[in-house]
């Protein structure tokens, strides 16, 4: 066990001065009451997710049971449910598993065909949704964090005629309501063929990010003092070698923050993806949602679609949260 | 830190070497225009096209072309006694989402903002529902809502639905309770966003220099004349961006209460950008009309920002 220095003191008697016990008993004690209050907070918040975690391995039945369920046991059913296309069995080849389990040979796929009266026919779009999703979120997310980097850059730097109304414009961009710029846009793709292509949407998610994404990094690089650049120009350096060797890596916290902003966004949008695809470029958020139609609510295949759709994401942000929780800024407050 | 090695300016062959520089101007040319094309592309002709079939009666399942009917669709919308009242859910909605999310995300960011152990992890861990799409949440928080086996009614200590609440129905006990439903759909807006206002916040209390609280702590300022006096004007301007953000983000409402109610239960969660959708799609079709619905939607959202942002520039003059 590891005791506090706190409590026990020092382990040798104290001959020097010094300064160990700056924080007041009662600071320390307001500091631990602040941690929990913070753990607590943070479960309260996750309650959703244990919902959905647990929801993603119930059954059919649990999933409906009354009161509900916190203790059950597990079942890899949904994910099942969520891997396969099934069809309704025919009562004689219920029959028929009936017959076999009685002689008890029966593998998992025919276990859960006999618990729920369906029958596996292939596999579900599932993966290729979610393929989908990381080409077109992972590749627009870099797009727009670059392109976004280089404006935010020469905004930040340079006199730029008209710099608060093109900043103005920039944001406008996000304010209409994503409903109504979908009948241009179909009509647009329709017309570019762009419909239901991975170009297209890799196309529109960097655009529907680069605003936010300019926004954010103009205000970290804002923050980069401009004397780190001039002293590197003096040295001798271009502009585009001091913008790559000095600022770059300085910016770094913004980009990483400014990435998990923009993956969050193209990786969950739902919108635009149920309009503008049907079905080689389509997204997982609309077939996620649209697992509904099949004959009832397949909450535990909603569920363990939802769990293997929000884990990427949460690793991303996991490993890049020291920067995320660093500073996302916007400009706002200078030195 | 890298070094960086030193060249001379002079004495090098500067006749080729200028050739290779880009100019400043080559510079801010070549970092905008991608960005600006892109936008331009992608929203100009949109927004135009939107606003050409906003003075139309166009329907996009109709088969002929649209006429033009001038200003009748705005005058139709604003005579329009329950496009009002839309407007007024929407109001009532943003102002109670956006308050309690400013309130939870900054006291949530006061929480976490001295280090303890685990604390990167847990505050990550509060980001989470900031990170799973819309779509999701509203029917997951559908699940949890439902009143005879969601988890909600039986947290709450309701565990017979009888007399427990149906929130998303907007009743309790049996009996309708007026706005239930709406609280219910801000209640999962406000889950989901305040970790989004946490982080700004955090950002904002971060950058604040120690040497402030030095300064007041020599003075035998109180913490709450510190928190009043140093915090609360230094992280306003953060503040008020993550107010912005989620004030254009209400008047957009719509995956969400989609998901979860579709409007319902009668009208009372038919914000705005719900009924855009119901007249734009859903049986209706009347693209003219809702076209210039989004465009009194924009131009409410812009002059909301424009205050906004103007308030914004006088307060970092202000602190410069």
């Amino acid at each position: 066990m590891t005791t506090s220095f706190y409590e026990q003191g020092p382990a040798r008697p104290i001959t020097e001065s010094i300064r160990v016990d700056k924080i007041s008993p009662r600071a320390r004690w307001l500091g631990k009451f602040r941690a929990l209050l913070v753990i607590v907070f943070a479960l309260i918040g996750l309650i959703p997710i244990f919902v959905m975690g647990m929801t993603a391995f119930k059954t059919r039945a649990e999933v409906v049971s009354v009161p509900p369920k916190v203790i059950f046991s597990p079942t890899l059913e949904g994910f099942v449910f969520l891997f396969t296309e099934r069809a309704v069995a025919s009562p004689a080849r219920i029959e028929q598993l009936r017959a076999e389990a009685r002689v008890g040979e029966l593998n998992l796929f025919e276990r859960i065909a006999l618990a729920s009266g369906q029958e596996i026919t292939g596999p579900s779009d599932y993966v290729r949704r979610l393929v989908n999703s990381l080409i077109i979120a992972g590749i627009s997310t870099v797009f727009s964090v670059v392109l976004g980097l280089f404006a935010a850059y020469a905004f930040s730097r340079f006199e730029v005629k008209g710099k608060n109304d093109l900043l103005f414009f920039i944001l406008s961009t996000r304010m209409l309501p994503a409903v109504v710029v979908t009948i241009p846009l179909f009509l647009m793709y329709r017309q570019l063929a762009l419909h239901d292509t991975h170009l297209g949407m890799i196309l529109l998610y960097t655009v529907f990010n680069l605003s936010l994404s300019v926004w954010l990094l103009k205000g970290f690089i804002d923050e980069i003092p401009r004397e780190y650049e001039d002293a590197a120009l003096v040295d001798g350096y271009t502009r585009m070698q001091a913008f790559f060797k000095i600022v770059l890596p300085q910016a770094m916290t913004g980009i990483a923050a400014t990435t998990v902003f923009c993956l969050i966004f193209a990786w969950n949008e739902y919108a635009f993806a149920l309009m503008l695809t049907s079905d080689k470029a389509r997204t997982a958020p609309p077939s996620i949602a649209t697992m509904l139609g099949r004959g009832g609510i397949e909450w535990s295949a909603i569920a363990a679609g939802s769990l293997g759709f929000l884990i990427p994401v949460v690793i991303v942000a996991f490993a890049l949260r020291n920067y995320l929780l660093r500073g996302v800024t916007f400009g706002a407050i200078r030195q | 830190m890298t070094t960086l090695p030193v060249r001379s300016p002079i004495g090098t062959s500067s006749g080729a070497k200028q050739r290779r520089e880009l100019s400043d101007r080559a510079i801010v040319n070549l970092f905008i225009w991608p960005t600006l094309i892109l936008l331009i592309a992608w929203n100009v002709f949109p927004l135009f096209y939107s606003l050409y079939l906003a003075f139309t009666d166009y329907s996009a399942i109709a088969n002929r072309p649209p006429t033009w009917v001038g200003f009748g669709n705005f005058a139709d919308i604003l005579t329009d006694r329950q496009a009002w009242k839309y407007f007024a859910t929407t109001g009532r909605y943003a102002l109670v989402t956006v308050g309690m999310q400013l309130i939870l995300g900054f006291g949530l960011a006061l929480l976490v903002r001295e280090k303890f152990r685990g604390s990167g992890v847990i505050t990550t861990l509060i980001l989470v529902p900031m990170m799973i799409s819309p779509v999701v949440v509203g029917l997951f928080w559908k699940l949890m809502y439902n009143p005879t086996f969601g988890y909600f009614n039986y947290l709450l200590g309701f565990s017979d639905p009888r007399f427990g609440p149906d929130m998303l129905a907007g009743r309790f006990a049996g009996q309708p309770v007026p706005n239930l439903a709406l609280w219910a759909v801000a209640l999962v807006d406000i889950w989901m966003w305040s970790p989004f206002v946490m982080l700004l916040a955090l950002s904002g209390l971060k950058a604040i220099p120690d040497y402030l609280y030095e300064a007041a702590a020599i003075d035998r300022a109180s913490s709450w004349f510190q928190f009043w006096r140093i915090t609360l004007p230094q992280v306003a301007p953060l503040l008020l961006i993550a107010v912005l953000f989620r004030t254009i983000e209400a008047f957009k409402a719509f995956d969400l209460v989609m998901g979860m109610t579709g409007g319902g239960p009668g009208d009372q969660t038919e914000l705005i950008a719900v009924n855009l959708y119901r007249q734009a799609f859903q049986g209706q079709w009347r693209t003219g009309r809702a076209s210039a619905l989004a465009y009194i939607i924009l131009i409410i959202i812009i002059a909301v920002s424009n205050l906004y942002i103007r308030y914004l520039n006088r307060m970092r003059g202000e602190n410069a």
